[in-house]
């Protein structure tokens, strides 16, 4: 009983196996990619193990606080940015094994030519809340 | 409003309103559906109606949905009305079967995170609601989990005989997962474990039972008020619950006597004598060293060798505690702070801040991470000074 976040990376993951950019697809290879995506998570939470998915814009800010009754200053967004996050699924399972396999599971997405992808993605235990019993 | 519920009544009655429609012959699945429905009526309808017989109202309310439910069913399936609507709701058998339902969802068919799902609500009556917002997860995920669990358990016979160490096991997830949302779970574990211990003579059942309480009357010192951890030696004893220490230590030493000792019993042995010392530098570690020798025996586990290395650093300084632990695998999680805590009770400053350090970048959760970021803050400001 652990959470993981399944991070899917714009830029900044090694290069996948299946290398062509989204917009060379056909739009049926996109269409393939949603619904194994959609699939994907219909299925963990029929398994009882889906907590949250999301996708993220490829454009955002970054913002700072700029001292008192000054507006946050906005910077951004920066074309060279090495790591960018896609989106996320955040999956609580019953172990790290189970976690690596979803996760393989997810990086066989289709891509172009329908063949799976091999993305990287990146998976990240959450700091939980600690333990009743330490010693 | 009318008077509220007697919540913990109804829950208390869950497992074995649940036993009775089973031995009905309802499926396990079925059953269980109806007695969540019928603990929802239960809180809708007793505050203007209480019922004379609590239990007897749950069972012939929960028999009806049951009824209710297969009915509606079949008809939709456009089959046969196969439910064999005998017995009537009547007195409730004198057999009681809590414990087959611990068994039940406690089954080794069952992964850890189904089995603990499955007992907070057939045995501990919980709402999946609940459930899932003390495990921080979807409604809809945590049902699914639950509809899956009973699929899992639907062809195990409810009379087979079970192991109460499966049982055991799910009660201390429970347990340890502490304290998130709004169902206290540390003290639906206690109560879950006070039922079994009532319902089976088994030592270990006992030791359990002890070593939450022991743990359970510490918790308010546990952690500051801005949520930081404060270790063992520098909580405030005098805030201890001293009427939970008394019961885990009874309880403790009645099992103790009977001697079959097990790994609840030698862990909550531990808590006690945590418990029995007036200040930290009273504590009994060369007792403690001795259990956790015993621990280590029974369970061979990597975790109790490390903690072992703790006492017996405190019991035998720290030079022989680093000895214990170099006998260890340094991947273990917490070796690190460990080791960072005995260089900095033998006085090796330098090592200690670095391994404090080392030990938080690699700390499973928040509270521990910060705690030791601050150790080795700490040591930082006083070798700079």
């Amino acid at each position: 009983m652990a959470k993981y976040l399944l991070l899917k990376h714009y830029r900044g993951a090694p290069a996948p196996v299946n290398d062509v950019p989204m917009d060379q697809w056909t739009p049926e290879e996109i269409s393939a990619h949603v619904q194994y995506m959609n699939d994907f998570a219909a299925r963990l939470e029929g398994t009882g193990e889906f907590v949250d998915g999301q996708a993220l814009a490829a454009e955002g800010m970054f913002v700072r606080y700029d001292g008192e009754g000054r507006p946050p200053v906005t910077d951004g967004p920066f074309a060279e940015t090495k790591d960018l996050i896609a989106g996320w699924m955040v999956i609580d399972v019953d172990s790290y094994e189970r976690a690596i396999e979803l996760a393989g599971e997810l990086s066989a997405a289709p891509g172009a030519g329908g063949k799976p992808i091999h993305e990287w993605l990146e998976v990240r235990p959450f700091l939980a809340a600690p333990p009743t019993i330490t010693q | 409003m009318t008077a509220q519920v007697d919540e913990a009544l109804l829950r208390s009655l869950t497992p074995s309103v649940l036993g009775i429609l089973v031995r009905r012959g309802a499926d396990f699945a079925a059953a269980e559906d109806a007695v969540q429905d019928a603990l929802v009526e239960a809180v809708r309808v007793w505050p203007a109606d209480p019922p004379r017989d609590a239990k007897g109202w749950l069972v012939s309310v929960a028999w009806r949905r049951f009824l209710d439910a297969t009915r509606s069913d079949a008809a939709r399936r456009r089959r046969e009305d196969l439910v064999d609507e005998e017995p009537a709701p009547g007195p409730a058998p004198a057999v009681d079967d809590t414990l087959q339902l611990y068994f039940l969802c406690a089954h080794p068919s069952l992964t850890p995170s189904s089995a603990v799902a499955l007992t907070l609500r057939a045995v501990g009556g919980l709402t999946t609601r609940q459930i899932a917002q003390a495990y921080l997860v979807p409604e809809a995920t945590m049902a699914q989990r639950i509809s899956r669990a009973k699929r899992t358990v639907s062809g195990v016979r409810f009379d087979q005989p079970g192991d109460v160490a499966t049982v055991l096991r799910v009660l201390y997830l429970v347990f340890n997962e502490g304290y998130s949302g709004d169902v206290d779970l540390a003290a639906e574990a206690i109560r879950l474990t006070r039922q079994l211990a009532a319902t089976i003579d088994h030592p270990e059942v006992a030791g359990l039972l002890a070593l939450m309480l022991l743990h359970h009357a510490r918790r308010a010192t546990r952690t500051a008020p801005d949520g930081s951890l404060v270790p063992l030696a520098e909580q405030d004893r005098s805030r201890w619950d001293t009427t939970s220490i008394a019961e885990g230590v009874e309880i403790l030493q009645a099992a103790l006597a009977r001697d079959r000792l097990g790994e609840f019993q030698a862990q909550a042995a531990i808590a006690a004598l945590h418990a029995d010392a007036p200040t930290a530098e009273e504590t009994d570690w060369i007792q403690i060293v001795e259990w956790y020798d015993e621990l280590a025996r029974l369970t061979d586990s990597p975790i109790v060798r490390l903690n072992r290395a703790v006492a017996i650093g405190e019991a035998d300084g720290p030079r022989a505690g680093l000895a214990a632990l170099a006998a260890l695998n340094d991947s273990l999680p917490r070796h690190t702070a460990v080791a960072a805590h005995l260089h900095e009770r033998d006085g090796d400053l330098a090592t200690a801040t670095r391994l404090y350090a080392e030990a938080a970048q690699k700390a499973p959760n928040l509270a521990e991470r910060d705690h030791l970021t601050r150790q080795a803050a700490r040591l930082n400001a006083r070798r700079y000074r």
